[in-house]
């Protein structure tokens, strides 16, 4: 195996980690600012999936473009979901929190049986079947501009974070809620827009998805462990910290299906997380509680 | 998540209309003068059909249900009564298991299924503690007749039996294509049939003096969400052609892959395993589909049964394939109608021994008569090599059951139109 292999199976590693990070981006903000974790975060992102099928296959608007529809339509799922019926279990013990949010996990995958069925489904694009080459580097093109685009709304995100009046308060909210109420915030809607970003994150990341990989209802529980293992990788409420864990999840699922086995390569994530709870519980760019 | 029911319309996958479509179909070309027409059994058999119907297999699992359904016009034509009553085993051996035992509960007289190996295994469990006779239509591990089990009956090549026979075309293939590859590398799904044919494949190659060898052997999830890597490796191995054993999933995903790494190769051929001939690997890859091919028990083009099969099949499923699921199905459901009319009873006992008796010599796929060996495995089972051509699969070897001439080494991915 040359040079030109590792960096070519590197790269497609690389990509895909991004698109990752995206898909836990959404997990990590809610959690980041609610302390609610989202146990449908996978079924969140398979109703995104088949969002962008239909809107491929019945309209012929193809996933990238279908981005914003999709995040919008999460978006709005999400804002209703936390503020009339998350919210109302914000004060009670963690373990209600996560029965309610696997309820509502059981309930989307088994709707998506109902719709759907179980087969698989997958959409077909020219770009499906193209390729970038550079030298002796071939570089997927789906995965090229799925990765791109999930850099473009990390980015985003992270703007509008850092640079709106909405993300300040937002940021006070998890910061400090009790402060954030005293000055006159209105916390319940400010946690019911964190949660529609969330939502929307893993939007954009399930129409970027479809671009690269089959959709069917059982898919959810997959990607909501794979979810948590790149948010506790990164470290829980870390924006850059998903988007590491993401990347070092795809890196690692490439690397060790070269170096040890290809039917291994999930197992190298869980082997990572252990590593990362022994020598640094809080995950790699969290902060210690 | 059984759907019991003598009513065949009401399973998964076939519309009423589908269903009557099909009956009526069936019933059309039966009474326009198919030779085996004769008196009818007076009480149905009951035949438990334990399928994947949904989970990760319910593609093929439909598959296989359509083609026990499909054929019942034409039995109940030959003076055949079963009457199916239908489980789903979710693609899950333990479902698969407490669904036989659900039936065996509800009265099913005999059953039949699995398509998947591990629930065929745990099946065969159930109908040997039972005492209920168990067809398999399609399961490949070797252990499902190597085990002893007295009520079990396949007539599916195991897996020595498919790696055999499809190892052995590629000396065929390569004849007759004039060339000789010297170095594969073989792509295979880790589940039990995945492990079964790799076992059988490695315990061959020496003894068949194949002439190439496997110079990388690449294994995989079946439930993989992505094959990059594992084309990546099979890429850097420089083999002159591809083996695979996949599922239809994996297989879509592993072509479609090596177009985009620009793997180019002699070849993508199957010793033995589902996934490139159906429909939706046509649907899915279109012109990247074209050339892959398959070594596999088939349809006999030449016999008259499967030519009416694949007829009323098309006819009523134009978007289906009419492929090997539906017609090993269809020999099961045959074999089991067989063994009901010439015991004259529905006692277990009675159609164990009709089935160890069975003797079918006008049957939809390629080989000799339906005979059981003591061990409950027919061995007379042969395989076709299956090439995709013009958007179908098409026989192309032997020579004489031929449709089509083999093409080999394929053309380029790149500048196919």
């Amino acid at each position: 195996m040359d040079a030109t292999f590792f960096l070519n199976v590197t790269s497609g590693g690389l990509l895909t980690g991004l698109v990752y990070g995206l898909m836990a981006l959404g997990l990590s903000v809610i959690f980041g600012v609610m302390r609610v974790v989202n146990f449908a975060h996978g079924d969140m992102m398979v109703v995104a999936m088949y969002a962008a099928f239909l809107l491929f296959t019945k309209l012929g608007i193809e996933p990238v473009p279908a981005l914003p529809l999709v995040a919008g339509g999460l978006f709005v799922f999400g804002y209703l979901l936390q503020r009339f019926l998350i919210n109302r279990f914000l004060g009670v013990t963690e373990h209600i929190q996560f029965l309610l949010l696997l309820s509502i996990a059981m309930i989307i995958t088994n709707g998506l049986l109902m719709v759907f069925g179980p087969d698989a489904r997958n959409i077909q694009l020219d770009a499906s079947f193209e390729s970038y080459s550079i030298g002796p580097l071939v570089l997927d093109k789906v995965r090229v501009i799925a990765a791109i685009t999930a850099g473009g709304v990390a980015a985003l995100l992270w703007a509008f974070f850092r640079y709106t009046t909405t993300g300040t308060a937002i940021r006070a909210c998890a910061d400090n809620p009790v402060g954030a109420r005293v000055v006159g915030l209105d916390v319940e809607k400010l946690y019911a827009v964190t949660f529609g970003i969330g939502a929307a994150c893993v939007g954009a990341a399930g129409c970027l998805l479809l671009l690269l990989m089959d959709v069917h209802p059982h898919l959810s529980s997959d990607y909501t462990l794979l979810g948590f293992i790149i948010v506790i990788l990164g470290g829980l409420g870390s924006l850059g910290g998903a988007l590491l864990g993401g990347i070092l999840v795809g890196l690692s699922e490439a690397l060790s299906g070269v170096l040890i086995a290809p039917s291994l390569k999930s197992m190298f994530s869980f082997g990572l997380l252990i590593l990362v709870l022994l020598l640094r519980p809080h995950g790699i760019l969290g902060k210690k509680p | 998540m059984s759907d019991n029911t003598m009513n065949p319309s009401a399973s998964k996958g076939i519309s009423r209309r589908q269903f009557t479509a099909a009956a009526a179909t069936g019933a059309l070309i039966s009474s326009a003068g198919l030779p085996f027409r004769s008196a009818r059994a007076a009480t149905p058999l009951k035949l438990g059909v334990l399928l994947p119907r949904s989970g990760h297999l319910a593609l093929i699992g439909q598959a296989c249900q359509r083609g026990a359904e499909i054929g019942l016009p034409m039995l109940r034509d030959m003076g055949y009564a079963v009457e199916l009553m239908n489980a789903d085993t979710e693609s899950n051996p333990d479902s698969g298991r407490t669904q036989a035992e659900k039936l065996i509960r509800e009265g099913a007289q005999m059953l039949m299924g699995c398509f998947d190996s591990a629930t065929t295994l745990a099946v065969a469990g159930v109908a040997e503690q039972k005492g209920i006779p168990f067809v398999v239509n399609i399961g490949a591990e070797p252990k499902i007749t190597e085990q002893g089990f007295k009520y079990v009956f396949r007539n599916f090549p195991s897996a020595p039996m498919l790696g055999k026979g499809g190892l052995l075309l590629y000396k065929d293939m390569f004849a007759a294509a004039g060339v000789s590859p010297k170095t594969a590398v073989l792509l295979h799904v880790n589940d039990s049939f995945g492990m079964g044919m790799l076992g059988g494949i490695n315990a061959l190659m020496p003894k068949l003096d194949m002439p190439f060898t496997i110079v990388e052997t690449i294994a995989y999830d079946p439930k993989a969400r992505d094959l990059s890597i594992e084309v990546a490796k099979a890429k850097a191995a420089k083999a002159d052609f591809v083996m695979t054993v996949t599922r239809l999933n994996d297989a879509i995903m592993l072509v479609r892959e090596m177009v985009k790494q620009q793997v180019e190769t002699m070849g993508i051929t199957s010793p033995g395993s589902p996934g490139m001939y159906d429909k939706q690997f046509f649907k899915a890859l279109g012109k990247y589909a074209e050339f892959c091919s398959v070594n596999i028990p088939w349809f006999d083009p030449k016999q008259e049964m499967a030519q009416v099969l694949s007829k009323t099949f098309e006819k009523a499923f134009p978007e289906e394939s009419c492929d090997l699921n539906v017609g090993f199905t269809f020999e099961a459901v045959l074999i089991a109608a067989d063994a009901h009319k010439r015991a004259g009873s529905s006692d277990p006992q009675a159609l164990t021994e009709a089935l160890r008796a069975t003797n079918i010599a006008k049957r939809v796929m390629l080989g000799g008569a339906i005979k059981f060996e003591a061990n409950g495995q027919n061995m007379n089972l042969r395989s076709a090599v299956v090439q995709n051509l013009n958007g179908r699969p098409t026989v192309v070897l032997p020579s004489e059951s031929a449709e089509a001439k083999l093409v080999f080494p394929m053309p380029p991915f790149k500048g196919r139109t």
